[in-house]
């Protein structure tokens, strides 16, 4: 029964493919099992960006001491339909001196590496759109082409805050990719592989990576890179509504700008469920269905980036690149050391030998930056 | 350009680059109204800036020459439109300089109450604005409107209106408070310094806020002085200027309160002064409601005025009334040529002479301070463009 739950989907798939199978080629069969997967992945994509949308207006809505949307439907369940109806029926506003190629091609292709990087994704047991070998690395190089089609749309706007916008995204994207691939290195080193399922393999019961001393620094600083790297909250730098209107999309309306809506909330899904995949075990956990446990991981990281957006206040540019290149750069290299000394040494020396590394790093490196933080001060009151 | 930041620039710059001139507003997310600033940037970097204003003009200072002195108060209520109170405050006080009118004891203590809430309630908006301008999104200031709901209801109860609410006449006030006006103060009193640790807790020692905030937009003493820059700004760096301490207008040399100074006079200086602030006014608060008399509202004078107001004759000459609004020195000048209206009408509004050390903060400094330091000075635009 349990197993049954647990490979819904793929039963489902064989179903549609046991129906058309008497009828068609074999060829044409392969043909429609890749279909089948693509349109999933396609649909999947925008409907879970619709109400992540929904979800965070709840979330933040219930932070600031209000209820969020709940007009349309029960819970405001169809405030993404009427969202998107909206966005279909704007008028698509095309600036006169902007230049009207890149301009177009900016949120069009911007959604591209979005929906790509849904293939390396396991989302549950044998539930992979495509099981590659290098996995990781394809997700990566995928990911980071969108800074280009970013830029490409600030730079089409040719409007001075897009531009500065586009500036900010380039600088901050290409800064946090460093630690970013940093920090996922360790869990290549101790897997041996770059396939997303052998990773998730070799976190076989409880023991997801995010329980060693490497996989928890490495699961910090993957999370808040990610972040970084969706450009969200306190990272949104390149879309700084209250100094640069809206970033990079300052000048698109309608329907192009839902799509740099959509790329950003499925990039947030897909870190999520990167970092899932890497450290937190991906879909392997007890009892319930695989599937679940990977939703639910990836929608508590998601959770975790909403309530990072409902409190914490907007870092400056210096101080988010200080962040990356004397922060988390250093020691994204220093867990690196200490996950090869894991790997090497045998079971209660390696723990205790990691842990001391990073700890001391850690303070290290916090000591060593305390030199430009902020300090408490006293004041006087007159006329006492 | 004889900014020395600049030349520095051109000394060492051996790229090729190019400013960039952006106009922050009149459109903008965090102008706080019409606002412009026309901001020359190198990168990221401020090396000039521009304010421009005059969107909202409205000719107030000359529509009020064909007003009687009365019909001029409620106008008063739209240079500044969060601090109402206050605006009619300092009118009030020009005007019975003037004229010569006395206010009963009651009548000044309401007023003082009245300002002391105003005050609050500009002060817990600023800092949930500020908090904005630093890219919290929208938490502290939905907050902060929470607690500003509840003293807003006070003021409906009390005056009739939420925002604009003319409730000063000279020599007193309009009406009588509501039987339960003393209860409801002292629960404000009561609750709002919860609020405001609860408030300090998640912000004063926030990492980000502290980082983004401190050694940003200083204004040296000198500037300030030089510059004629009052109110919460002034004291931030460093000065103890308080007109409620210095004039004691009204009854206010009768409490006792501090007054916050800074030091560094920057951005978080000027956010942590304004938190001070509060909690002494919640102290003049509490000794307002347990001294209040009871008696008259509006001294026989006042009350003649306040029912025919054209038959108001206010002498020839001319006087300076002033507060200390929550924005600064707040003052109107008034001349008068013995009819039945003001033959000079000036404002001396604090948002925008304070408005005016703006460039200097801003130099040198990241495009994002720009707008946090806008914020910590706290303008309003109903009071700048007037």
């Amino acid at each position: 029964m349990l197993n049954t739950i647990d490979q819904i989907f793929i039963k489902a798939k064989q179903i549609i493919l046991d129906i058309l199978s008497p009828f068609l080629p074999e060829w044409m069969m392969i043909l429609i099992s890749i279909f089948i997967v693509i349109v999933t992945l396609c649909v999947f994509g925008p409907v879970v960006m619709m109400y992540l949308t929904l979800l965070e207006r709840k979330f933040i809505g219930r932070m600031q001491n209000r209820y969020g949307p709940n007009r349309c439907g029960i819970f405001g369940l169809l405030q993404p339909l009427s969202d998107g109806i909206k966005m279909f029926t704007k008028e698509d506003i095309v600036p006169q001196k902007a230049d009207p190629f890149a301009h177009f091609l900016g949120p069009i292709t911007v959604i591209i590496p979005s929906l790509l990087v849904f293939s390396v994704i396991p989302f549950g047991r044998n539930m992979i759109p495509s099981d590659l070998s290098i996995g990781i690395l394809f997700f990566f190089a995928v990911a980071s082409t969108s800074t280009l089609w970013i830029f490409t749309a600030a730079w089409g706007s040719r409007n001075k805050f897009s531009l500065l916008g586009g500036m900010r995204a380039v600088a901050q994207m290409v800064s946090y990719e460093i630690p970013m691939l940093l920090s996922i290195v360790p869990a290549l080193l101790v897997v041996g592989s770059f396939s997303t399922v052998a990773i998730v393999n070799a976190q076989e019961g409880l023991q997801w990576f995010v329980f060693t001393p490497w996989g928890l620094v490495g699961f910090i600083l993957f999370f808040l890179t990610g972040v970084a790297e969706v450009n969200r909250c306190p990272f949104d730098l390149p879309e700084g509504e209250s100094e640069i209107i809206a970033g990079f999309h300052t000048e698109y309306s309608g329907m192009k700008f839902a799509l740099f809506y959509m790329a950003e909330y499925m990039n947030a899904f897909s870190v999520s469920a990167l970092v899932t995949t890497v450290y937190l075990g991906g879909w392997q956990g007890p009892i319930l269905p695989s599937w679940l446990w990977f939703f639910a991981k990836t929608f508590v990281l998601i959770s975790i980036m909403m309530w990072f957006r409902g409190t914490f206040p907007r870092m400056r540019v210096d101080q988010l690149m200080g962040f990356a290149w004397r922060g988390l750069l250093p020691l994204a290299f220093i867990n690196l050391l200490a996950a090869a000394l894991w790997v090497h040494l045998s079971f209660p020396l390696n723990d205790i030998l990691s842990f001391c590394i990073l700890t001391v790093s850690v303070l290290m490196i916090y000591v060593a930056n305390r030199k430009v933080a902020p300090k408490k001060r006293i004041y006087k009151y007159a006329y006492e | 350009m004889n900014c020395p930041y600049l030349q520095n620039m051109d000394q060492q710059s051996t790229l090729d680059t190019q400013r960039l001139e952006v106009s922050l507003g009149p459109q903008h997310p965090s102008t706080h109204g019409v606002f412009q600033m026309d901001v020359v940037l190198d990168g990221e970097q401020v090396i000039r800036l521009k304010p421009v204003m005059g969107y909202l003009h409205r000719n107030h200072e000359k529509l009020m020459e064909n007003m009687s002195w009365l019909a001029c108060m409620p106008y008063t209520d739209r240079l500044d439109y969060f601090c109402a109170l206050a605006n009619n405050f300092s009118y009030a006080l020009a005007v019975e300089k003037l004229a010569g009118i006395e206010v009963p004891e009651r009548a000044q203590y309401l007023r003082v109450i009245m300002a002391e809430l105003t005050r609050l309630i500009n002060h817990i908006v600023l800092v949930g604005f500020l908090l904005n301008d630093l890219g919290a999104f929208f938490t502290p200031v939905l907050y902060a409107f929470r607690e500003r709901e509840k003293l807003l209801d006070l003021f409906e109860d009390v005056t009739g209106s939420r925002m604009m609410c003319n409730y000063f006449r000279f020599g007193g006030v309009k009406r009588d408070v509501p039987p339960d006006f003393i209860l409801r103060v002292r629960e404000i009193v009561n609750q709002f310094p919860k609020f405001l640790d609860e408030l300090e807790e998640l912000l004063t020692h926030n990492e980000i806020l502290l980082s983004r905030c401190q050694n940003v937009g200083i204004l040296p003493k000198a500037l300030a002085v030089n510059a004629g820059i009052t109110g919460p700004v002034l004291r931030a760096s460093g000065i103890p200027y308080d007109i409620r301490k210095i004039d004691k207008y009204s009854i206010y040399g009768r409490f006792k309160f501090r007054v916050p100074v800074g030091e560094a006079g920057d951005v978080y200086d000027r956010y942590y002064v304004r938190i001070l602030e509060m909690r002494e006014s919640l102290q003049i608060l509490e000794q307002a409601i347990n001294e209040i008399p009871d008696g008259e509202v509006i001294s026989k004078a006042g009350a003649q005025a306040a029912k025919m107001p054209r038959t108001l004759k206010v002498p020839k000459g001319d006087a300076y009334g002033r507060t200390e609004a929550p924005k600064g020195e707040l003052g109107f000048y008034l001349v008068s040529d013995g009819s039945g209206k003001p033959y000079r009408y000036h404002v001396r509004a604090p948002s925008f002479i304070n408005l005016t050390v703006l460039e200097d903060m801003c130099i040198g400094q990241k495009v994002a301070d720009v707008i946090i330091i806008l914020g910590s000075i706290d303008i309003v635009l109903g009071e700048v463009d007037r």
